[in-house]
């Protein structure tokens, strides 16, 4: 019965239904972290921080310690579980206005400083959870509750590429980019997800997974739509792929290109 | 046992070391910046971990984290830092985490200035963050009742499974004095093991989750429920205040807490010598606050002084206590000013001379 146990519960999902809306992505992504739980053998040892968003609910699916987090700070609340016990594996899960707009000074430092936890960043560029506001990741010209005209740049300024900033710090092990739309990218997806767990587990400091993910709900698309729609829209702004690994000689960060308007007699 | 002159916020941290204290998480502010700076030395050499975090804020909310994984914490600050971490300390007690918070205060509002003041005293007894919580307000009046009262902050904090702040002025953590760190002791309260805290779970027991969210309306109320119960029992068993003497006469009672406290006991050494009945009645938890002892002491005085560096936010627990029974007056100093003993003795001479009092009226 090969095909009854691929499709087997995950023991790190507690057996009950989500609130999340149809079609969501949040329910494959919590699926993906589930199953490297399991698989890793870390579940014993896991501790989530769910902060406020759409996954506040979180700790009733995750079969595992929990700490529920104010908005933003769950990467300063995770540096306190990870400080306080080291051998314990800390997951935190965080969405886009989550991380990028109220707790967008906790990511930058909790990454900066090396913190050995994982952050998952689910990006779907809205505001899902106080029903589809802008977010610092909503499109150009996309349309929310709060920029019923769409996104205006003059205003708001561009959406803020979350793995590309932080891939500028010297300190992070690993970032990377995946999307969770379809079961191509889960897979892809959950391959990034296992190299950022390895990561905490070898004691290397911190890796962030962001994925790029639906909201068919706050997008008022079904959810076959909404995803043609991440594809077009969203993964030419956001690229997939992984920005910065462990494996490089130090942890410099990403090259800059040269400067144009450097000035005389700088060293190159 | 050998006592060592040291400043009052290095004995605090000093203190919360010999206190079990395995983390702390802060960040600079005058005039608390040496705890930082003595913790930051200190931990690594006992085997804890010290954090300087990008923010109160975030200092606060990795307090809330290691509190959460059930080790003994602590962060300090200094008022508008303390205001920056009212969001976690309302997390803490709805979430029922132990952790000690000391606010070293300095005046304000706003940014104010950097000398000593008493005027988060609404802030840390009241509230000060959201919902209906309050956390335990310990107040020492020299390094040495400092020292001791961070003893037992963290003892009552994991008792009780609540943030205690302890509220120092900046005269607290400025002033050196020669301090006795008490030996070894068992805790202050009986505690049993953190079993709720996020430690990785093994399947035996209930998994554990740090959390203070509660959709249902009717689970919220039986949890604000459970958190006033818990209110309650501190308010009846956790009161400390020192003096009057029950034997003494007494026309004036003075009421004060803190650096306060300090400057009026010298005050009724002169008013002593000039033969006037006053006594001090000082306030060492402000939560809960001693209404009873005040109101007892009060009734056997003509009237009341109350000293504070505020313009008067203790004021309104004596005048809830004492009630119209007696005259009640306040001496507070501002700005980072001091009171000094002879405004308290020129306060206190002028209260007892008005024609009302002379005649006992107030009663």
């Amino acid at each position: 019965m090969a095909e009854i146990a691929a499709f087997a519960k995950p023991a790190s999902l507690e057996a009950t239904p989500t609130h999340y809306c149809p079609g969501c992505s949040h329910g494959v992504i919590h699926r993906l972290l589930a199953e490297l739980l399991d698989e890793l053998g870390i579940r014993r040892r896991t501790v989530t921080v769910l902060p406020v968003g759409c996954s506040v609910l979180g700790y009733d699916y995750f079969s595992t310690d929990c700490q529920e987090a104010s908005h933003g700070r769950a990467p300063a609340v995770a540096t306190g579980v990870k400080r306080a016990r080291p051998d314990l594996f800390v997951l935190c899960y965080q969405g886009d206005g989550d991380l990028a707009s109220i707790g967008a000074g906790e990511i930058v430092h909790c990454a900066n400083r090396g913190e050995k936890v994982t952050v998952v960043f689910v990006n779907n560029a809205t505001y899902g959870m106080t029903g589809g506001q802008m977010a610092p990741t909503t499109l150009p010209d996309q349309e929310t509750t709060t920029c019923p005209g769409g996104r205006d740049v003059d205003q708001a300024g561009y959406p803020i590429r979350v793995a590309e900033l932080l891939s500028t710090l010297r300190t992070p092990a690993f970032i990377a980019r995946g999307a969770a739309h379809t079961p191509r990218h889960a897979i892809h997806a959950k391959a990034l997800l296992r190299r950022a767990f390895r990561c905490q587990m070898e004691g290397r400091c911190f890796s962030l997974v962001e994925l790029l993910s639906i909201c068919p709900t706050n997008w008022g698309l079904p959810p076959a739509e909404a995803g043609r729609w991440l594809e077009r829209q969203m993964i030419p702004y956001y690229p997939l792929g992984v920005l910065k690994t462990p494996d490089g000689p130090d942890r410099a960060p990403l090259p800059l290109a040269t400067l144009p308007e450097a000035a005389p007699g700088s060293a190159r | 046992m050998a006592r060592t002159l040291i400043k009052g916020n290095e004995a605090i941290g000093e203190a919360a070391i010999r206190a079990g204290c395995k983390l702390f998480f802060g960040y600079p502010i005058t005039p608390q910046t040496e705890i930082l700076e003595y913790m930051s030395r200190r931990l690594p050499q006992v085997g804890g971990t010290f954090v300087q975090a990008e923010s109160e804020l975030a200092a606060s909310n990795m307090l809330y984290g290691a509190a959460g994984a059930g080790e003994r914490v602590m962060t300090a600050s200094s008022s508008p830092g303390i205001s920056l971490m009212m969001e976690a300390v309302s997390y803490l007690a709805g979430a029922e985490l132990p952790a000690v918070i000391v606010n070293v205060m300095r005046a304000g509002p706003g940014l104010g200035g950097i000398l000593p003041g008493q005027a988060d005293y609404l802030q840390a007894t009241k509230g000060g963050g959201h919902g209906d919580y309050r956390c335990l307000v310990l107040a020492p009046w020299s390094v040495q009742e400092a020292v001791d009262l961070m003893r037992d902050a963290f003892d009552l904090a994991d008792y009780y499974r609540n943030p205690v702040l302890v509220l120092c002025d900046g005269v607290m953590g400025q002033i050196m004095e020669p301090v006795e760190f008490a030996d070894e002791r068992s805790p202050c309260r009986p505690l049993g093991a953190k079993d709720w805290a996020t430690t990785g779970w093994q399947g035996d027991r209930p998994r554990a989750v740090i959390n203070s969210l509660y959709l249902d309306p009717d689970r919220l109320q039986a949890h604000n429920r459970h958190l006033q119960a818990k209110y309650d029992r501190m308010t009846r068993d956790e009161i400390r205040c020192a003096g009057p003497d029950p034997a003494e006469p007494l026309d004036l009672l003075v009421v004060a807490y803190g650096a306060s406290a300090r400057v009026s006991a010298t005050a009724l050494e002169v008013l002593k010598t000039r033969g006037v009945a006053a006594a001090l009645c000082r306030s060492i938890s402000l939560f809960p606050f001693p209404s009873a002892a005040v109101a007892r002491a009060a009734a056997r005085a003509k009237a009341v002084l109350v000293v504070e560096m505020s313009a008067g936010q203790m004021l309104e627990d004596v005048r809830l206590a004492v009630g119209e029974r007696r005259p009640i007056h306040f001496l507070g100093r501002q700005g980072g000013i001091l009171v000094m003993p002879e405004d308290v003795v020129d306060a206190a001479e002028r209260i007892l001379a008005a024609p009302a009092v002379r005649e006992g009226a107030g009663g």
